[in-house]
């Protein structure tokens, strides 16, 4: 449905931060993102939605398809009516505009507007508690229920592809398994495809039905996640279990040889 | 009594056209963060563009307004896309420069076409004295002020209820998750230009349709803005009406019932404005930012 053919991108002209970024997303699948501070996971997502042009990134190199279309030359809004949306890190909810009003902003690009109310009552479905605060300014809702809110604005578009950057960032471990649980649910019954960038790995994994590691710009490490899940690498450095038994000096030598391996 | 009937029924519809032409001021700066110091001269160029559509070239008045107002929105699509928009990036006070700078462009273009005497703009509404509860009002005024209401209600349901309002309103928030929205920030600039233009150059035909049509005193209406703007909160809509309408009342009360003598006129708002903004430094609905993790 979605690929990325060893795609380059630079920022202000000089900073290279993808180099050679390839990854598949298959239709009806939730595909999962991986990789620690400063890959280049979130660049990633927004040479895909389009959003690297305010902060003066791009892409220069590769190919970015979507249903067997070049979508890269697309701007933003474009791309959204194509039926990506991206969730972007941080939540980035309207602050000023009350709960139904985000909603109402994320169907922007739909012509049918008869469809919309029943829309926002399908989202409430999935979070109750955003229909209890409906006329609250959504800068006062506390992370989770941002967190909820950017999700539900999402399903607001009806994208056939959301790309989540980091769902779970800063909240309680007991709410990132609701909002993951949604998510997985949103892709069984709505049919949704999602592309998935986490730092919880452990989740991530649980979620997804094939996952990509990223570092330094470009993929090392892909599978299907239980695969990954039995992966030495990936148990250390991602899932932050050792090997019972091994001694500290030793495996100071081994991750350095592994990172190495990685990043070359 | 009378008096005090008389002087409010002035000074709100004083105030209703000051909020009017704060609105548009609010809008530009809401969407794109621009100051925009010829906000007044729009109001300017919209009178002028009435008077040559009606007087000049006859059109009868409805026709001529819907013209003027068309024109207007042109006027603001063009300020944006081709004085503005490179701006985007700049710093601010270059942007403000460029603001002053097209305001000083616009003024020497009106008064090369028309001169800088004033003159007589043609009244469509009527100036029938009326009796309300032992006030005399000119007609006129309050249809403007009953105008003005209605223009007012239709911009608070405009950004409340319609797509376009609340994309605007997205935008103002947040700029790059607007756009991930699908929404065009490019087209979000362009209306609140192009609205702005069109709210000041109605504005201009008001208060030239009750005073007179005079280059230098409509232009003069965009730093009356300031004291209003800055009372209701440079990002508020509801603040920009009602600080309108508060500066409007204080303003003529005060002329009404102190000696003109004192000139108190002109000041007593300035006061009220500081106090206000003693206990209230954001205006009073001055959007907060919100602060949380
Ligand atoms: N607008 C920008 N201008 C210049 N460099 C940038 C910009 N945005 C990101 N970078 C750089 O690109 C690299 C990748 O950033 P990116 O945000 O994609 O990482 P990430 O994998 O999402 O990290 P995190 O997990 O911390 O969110 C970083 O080194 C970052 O400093
Ligand atoms: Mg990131």
């Amino acid at each position: 449905m979605l690929s990325l053919n060893n795609i380059e991108v630079i920022y202000n002209d000089v900073i290279l931060v993808l180099k050679g970024m390839s990854l598949e997303v298959p239709q009806g699948k939730i595909v999962a993102l991986l990789g620690s501070n400063g890959a280049g996971k979130s660049t990633t997502l927004k040479a895909v939605s389009g959003l690297l042009k305010p902060e003066d990134g791009e892409v220069t190199d590769g190919s970015i398809t979507f249903e067997g279309e070049d979508i890269h030359h697309l701007d933003a809004a474009d791309i959204v009516r194509r039926g990506i949306f991206q969730v972007m890190e941080g939540r980035r909810v309207f602050e000023h505009l009350d709960v139904e009003q985000n909603l109402l902003a994320g169907s922007y690009t739909r012509s049918d507007r008869g469809q919309i109310k029943a829309d926002i009552e399908a989202v409430y479905t999935y979070f109750p508690r955003l229909k209890e605060r409906r006329r609250q300014e959504s800068g006062y809702l506390s992370g989770g229920e941002q967190q909820m809110l950017a999700i539900g604005r999402a399903m607001m578009a009806k994208p056939k592809l959301i790309m989540l950057d980091e769902p779970s960032l800063g909240l309680a471990p007991l709410l990132v398994r609701d909002i993951f649980d949604i998510i997985t649910r949103i892709n069984k019954e709505q049919g949704t495809t999602i592309l998935l960038v986490e730092q919880n790995a452990r989740l991530a994994l649980d979620a997804a039905d094939y996952a990509y590691i990223m570092e330094n710009g470009r993929i090392v490490l892909a599978g299907d996640p239980q695969q990954l899940k039995d992966n030495a690498d990936v148990r250390e450095f991602y899932l932050g279990l050792n090997e019972v038994g091994t001694r500290k000096s030793y495996r100071d030598v081994k991750h350095y040889k592994r990172r190495k391996r990685w990043l070359s | 009594m009378d008096k005090f009937i008389q002087l409010t029924l002035t000074g709100m519809t004083n105030g209703a056209i000051l909020a009017l032409v704060a609105l548009g001021f609010v809008l530009i700066y809401k969407a794109s963060d621009v100051i925009n110091f010829a906000q007044g001269d729009f109001l300017m160029v919209g009178a002028y563009l009435a008077y040559a559509f009606i007087v000049q070239f006859g059109i009868i008045w409805p026709i001529g307004l819907l013209l003027t107002m068309a024109a207007a929105v042109v006027l603001g699509i063009v300020v944006e896309r081709f004085i503005l928009r490179p701006m985007i990036g700049e710093p601010i006070i270059s942007v403000i420069m460029v603001t002053i700078g097209l305001s000083s462009v616009l003024r020497a273009v009106v008064s090369a076409i028309w001169g800088t005497t004033g003159r007589a703009f043609p009244s469509f509404l009527p100036d029938t004295p009326l009796n309300i509860a032992g006030a005399i009002i000119p007609a006129d005024r309050l249809i403007a002020l009953a105008l003005v209401m209605v223009l007012l209600g239709m911009f608070m349901f405009f950004f409340r209820f319609s797509k376009e309002g609340i994309a605007m309103r997205a935008t103002a928030d947040d700029q790059q998750a607007a756009l991930s929205m699908g929404i065009s920030v490019k087209s979000v600039f362009a209306m609140a230009w192009s609205i702005s233009a069109a709210v000041a150059a109605l504005a201009g035909v008001i208060v030239a349709n009750i005073v007179e049509l005079n280059g230098a005193a409509l232009a003069g209406f965009g730093l009356r803005v300031f004291p209003v703007v800055i009372l209701g909160g440079m990002d508020s809509i509801p603040g920009a009406i009602l600080g309108g309408l508060i500066i409007g009342l204080l303003e003529v009360y005060t002329a009404g019932y102190t000696s003109p003598s004192l000139g108190l006129a002109s000041v007593v708002p300035f006061i009220v404005l500081i106090l206000i903004l003693m206990v209230k430094p954001y205006g009073l609905f001055g959007e907060i930012r919100i602060e949380r993790v």
